[in-house]
């Protein structure tokens, strides 16, 4: 069963107050060449059957719609997964 | 008047808004996410909670529940409709209301008694107020965050849709202080403070006057029956 990947990132001009966190934990452990943190989402949608052109379009849908919310999130990647882990045939 | 409070998994404050009904002298109607009624209610509150646990988005997976399809019918058709933190983070993520909420600029649960000023007592919710009148209520949020485009926030400023203005100082990073907004009908709004912690002298913020004394959140709830027996 082929695994459908869809990236989300918090907008790129807002701020994002949870990557700010990570960012502040970083430069407390003394790794100063890292000068930010962006904290996103990743999706892992399995699919009955083949990933073809109408179930990718089903799932570009559903990432704008559903899996973000354009107001404060961007969809950055969709892609299907070549060799899902752990799964075995 | 009947007014209805939707539960949702993870709602906690149904019980708050319909006690805050009852004693604003509505009856209050406890309604449920799964279902595809509204049982005949004059208006809706979306209380506050986590529901879903905050899980994809706050009021995200909450804004999809079967009785949204009635809710948002009902908005479209000028049912007042009052979302109160996580009911306000739903009513964005359906599209009743512009704009987003994100995380809590400082990164962390802010609980406070909040002062807020009232700037538009054009709505459903708020013509129990005067313009600009200043008061008093419960904040509690962890993603208050309120922002919109500049294009957009222009909009609610031009049209006054900014109903309540965070005031003294700004708890979650929100944009032009904003706490809660209308649509441009006036019948759906949207706040992060609980009108519905503050109805009832012994259990609201402090005042000058009393300890626990303050019932400034009263006002949503009796401007909103005062306005549906006016226009019967």
């Amino acid at each position: 069963m082929p695994t459908i990947v869809v990236e989300v990132m918090p907008k790129a001009e807002l701020l994002d107050p949870q990557g700010k966190a990570v960012a502040g934990a970083l430069g407390r452990l003394g790794k100063t060449r890292f000068s930010g943190v962006r904290v996103g989402k990743r999706f892992e949608i399995t699919v009955e059957g083949h990933a073809d052109d109408a179930v990718l379009a089903e799932v570009q849908e559903l990432a704008d719609t559903v899996l973000s919310n354009s107001v404060i999130e961007d969809v950055v990647g969709i892609h299907v997964l070549e060799a899902p882990a752990g799964e075995t045939h | 008047m009947r007014i209805g409070v939707v539960t949702f998994p993870g709602s906690l404050d149904d019980r708050d808004a319909q006690r805050a009904i009852r004693l604003a002298g509505a009856e209050p109607v406890a309604l449920w996410h799964g279902e595809h009624d509204l049982h005949g209610v004059d208006a809706l509150v979306l209380p506050g909670g986590f529901s879903y646990g905050d899980y994809l988005r706050a009021g995200a997976i909450a804004s999809l529940s079967p009785i949204m399809a009635e809710v948002i019918d009902a908005a479209n058709k000028g049912m007042p409709v009052l979302g109160i933190c996580n009911g306000f983070q739903m009513l964005a993520e359906a599209h009743l209301l512009v704009g987003g909420l994100i995380r809590n600029d400082h990164g962390s649960f802010i609980c406070r008694d909040q002062q807020l000023r009232v700037e538009n007592t054009g709505t459903d919710w708020t013509g129990g107020f005067t313009v600009d009148q200043e008061i008093t209520i419960p904040l509690k949020n962890g993603e208050g965050g309120f922002i919109a485009s500049a294009e957009t926030l222009e909009r609610l400023e031009g049209e006054g849709q900014v109903v309540v203005r965070y005031v003294g100082m700004n708890p979650n990073g929100s944009l032009n202080d904003i706490a809660g907004v209308s649509n441009a009908r006036g019948n759906v709004v949207g706040l992060m403070p609980h009108p519905e912690h503050a109805v009832e002298p012994g259990f609201g913020p402090d005042t000058a006057d009393a300890m626990r004394s303050g019932i400034d959140g009263l006002g949503f709830f009796t401007s909103v029956i005062e306005r549906t027996l006016v226009s019967r």
